[in-house]
């Protein structure tokens, strides 16, 4: 990294060192290292962690640890408070709500994982384009995303949705779209930057493409904002998730779904509040904890980003 | 300045079209056909179904409608609700007072939550009091606002026994009493979840100003420090957190369905919901259309409020 900020000029660089020069800003095998040393300085940053690789246990295995069928009613057991035999309680049809949060987990993290994959993919790509090339590409790119930035997020997803219909793959593409233009603005402007160093104009000078230069030499260094947004983005796409369910758009009745149960609680939140309250920490929590770990990240991968968010 | 502002508006004027332009081309390719829905299980012969389609013009092509409803629109007629058969305008005029008391009660409380939060934090920063700072703003990004509603619903219900007045939306102006019962608790839970991400800004834009040689400067000459923090590092700590302030007064406007919900109040949120379940496209488009507007105006204060703020920002 220190070699980028060393003044090079093309005058006085010879071609042939020009590879090496690009094999110098390649950031990632310095990237993961970096990534192994957040446990130590950022304790928060491990819980976080921790608790993420819980969500993901329970997504894989959550069958097999859940206590009761979580989506079998029994009339007999409505509404029971927590006890022993069912420590989160049960709900107005009768279901173990420690069952039915551990069976949330798999499309809150389904969402989260595969709506972020696909808004930070498409969002980092425009971000790139529009930071490198500049000029009309720049205008275009940069107004079509102020209009969808103009449009409530949520509204906006709730109108996806319900262009695409009802259900989780439908949830995960609303979710992509809602989330692509912040990761474009930021990727554009960390892009701009780069594209401002003296490195990149001696590539040029030499005869570098503009793919090779954005492939080589511009996404390399990029790598930290967009890594950074995407992991903050995974919590704020859960939330999205959970409120799209709570509105009836995501995981349909009986499927669990912590924002779909949070709705359900409802009708009956004012005689037995762990109805509600069970769902709501998991999705609190598991939020809280993406949070936590992309300001871990942020800290160590890119300290200029402090706020940003 | 001027050269600035003109090109400011044009910027404004050229984003607008383009999201109404967006939503009208989405609601038109939602499944369903909106006469089916809007005439509910009635139509059954497809000569009906034709003339249903005829008479909400939904038999033409979509961009040709585009244009002469935008030509309506700069007459200020939105057209008329599918569902209501109401003017849209009308509804919007209804709703929309109740949407912007919410936005401004919430951020009035956010305000009074998180500047001076994020001043201590700042001021103090590394003490226990910017440890619990910051974390009650990490916690109140993610806790969803619609939970704090839920048990805002729940839990004064269950420990006093008190609900709030649910006899339908009442306006400040007939009765200011009933009005504060039932906005005090949504505006909290909206004004919870962003006075976290405002007071992360503040902190942070403060710790920056903090860092200046003018503080130094302002702290060398003997000021007291109450006076250099209030006075020389918050005004100019502001000035970013002006632009969020822009940008989330646009969310709230909008993003507020579910607490309208859970708390029955007949704000835009509830209409946009409804005129997208029910294909009630003029509507949904008039609604957006009043969001992607005023977003964008606040956008354009805020920018131009930089100079207003910070003198040396000059609109070259």
């Amino acid at each position: 990294m220190a070699r980028d900020r060393t003044p090079l000029s093309a005058a006085t660089l010879p071609a042939a060192s020009v590879p090496e020069l690009a094999r110098h800003e390649r950031g990632g095998q310095d990237l993961l290292r970096r990534l192994g040393r957040i446990a130590r300085g950022k304790p928060l940053g491990a819980v976080s962690a921790l608790i993420i690789l819980l969500l993901v246990v329970a997504a894989i295995v959550g069958p097999l640890i859940s206590p009761y069928d979580p989506v079998k009613p029994n009339g007999l057991i409505t509404r029971q408070a927590p006890s022993a035999a069912h420590p989160f309680g049960t709900d107005q049809i009768g279901r173990d709500i420690l069952s039915r949060v551990i069976a949330g987990a798999r499309p809150s993290l389904e969402v989260g994982l595969l709506s972020v994959a696909f808004g930070t993919l498409v969002g980092a790509a425009f971000g790139i384009v529009s930071g490198y090339f500049g000029g009309v590409t720049d205008f275009v790119i940069q107004r079509v995303m102020d209009a969808i930035l103009s449009i409530p997020p949520l509204i906006l997803a709730i109108a996806v949705a319900a262009v695409l219909g009802i259900g989780l793959r439908n949830v995960i593409i609303a979710i992509a779209i809602v989330i692509t233009p912040a990761s474009a603005r930021i990727v554009r402007s960390a892009a701009l930057t780069v594209r401002a160093n003296t490195y990149i104009e001696a590539v040029q000078t030499v005869g570098a493409s503009d793919l090779r230069i954005i492939w080589h030499h511009i996404l390399p260094n990029v790598m930290a904002p967009i890594i950074v947004i995407a992991s903050i983005q995974i919590g704020v796409a859960i939330l999205a998730e959970a409120a799209l369910s709570f509105l009836g758009l995501g995981t349909q009745a009986p499927n669990p779904s912590w924002g779909a149960d949070l709705a359900a609680a409802r009708t009956v939140v004012t005689i037995a509040v762990w109805v509600s309250v069970f769902p709501g920490l998991a999705i609190s929590i598991v939020v809280l904890a993406f949070n936590m770990l992309g300001d871990a990240l942020r800290d160590v991968l890119d300290p200029r980003l402090r706020g940003a968010s | 300045m001027l050269d600035y502002i003109v090109k400011r508006f044009a910027f404004t004027i050229i984003s607008v079209i383009l999201t109404t332009f967006i939503v009208f081309g989405l609601v038109r390719i939602i499944p369903g056909d909106a006469a089916q829905v809007v005439q509910g299980q009635l139509l059954t012969s497809p000569a009906q179904l034709k003339a249903a389609r005829h008479d909400l013009r939904l038999d033409r092509p979509w961009y040709t409608e585009y244009f002469r409803w935008l030509g309506h629109v700069v007459t200020g007629d939105l057209g008329t609700s599918f569902y209501s058969k109401r003017p849209v305008m009308d509804t919007i005029k209804q709703a929309l007072p109740v949407s912007i008391e919410l936005a401004l009660l919430s951020m009035a409380i956010a305000t009074l939550i998180a500047v001076p939060c994020g001043i201590v934090s700042a001021a103090r920063q590394e003490s226990l009091l910017d440890y619990a700072v910051r974390l009650f703003s990490v916690a109140g990004l993610s806790v969803p606002s619609f939970f704090i509603a839920e048990l805002f619903i729940a839990l004064p219900a269950i420990w006093f026994k008190w609900a709030p007045p649910g006899r339908g939306y009442v306006p400040f102006v007939h009765d200011p009493w009933v009005n504060f019962q039932q906005f005090f608790l949504p505006s909290i839970a909206i004004g919870l979840a962003f006075s976290a991400s405002l007071m992360r800004f503040i902190r942070s834009s403060m710790l920056d100003v903090l860092r200046q040689d003018y503080i130094r400067t302002a702290r060398a000459k003997g000021l007291r420090e109450l006076s250099v923090v209030m006075r020389h590092a918050l005004r100019n700590a502001l000035i970013p957190v002006v632009t969020l302030f822009g940008i989330q007064l646009g969310l709230i406007l909008g993003g507020t369905v579910i607490i309208e919900l859970i708390f029955r109040l007949p704000g835009l949120g509830q209409y946009t919901f409804n005129a997208i379940t029910q294909r009630d496209y003029p509507m949904l488009q008039g609604i957006v259309l009043i969001f992607a507007v005023g977003f964008l105006l606040i956008n354009l204060v805020v920018d131009l409020s930089y100079g207003y703020l910070d003198p040396r920002i000059r609109y070259a």
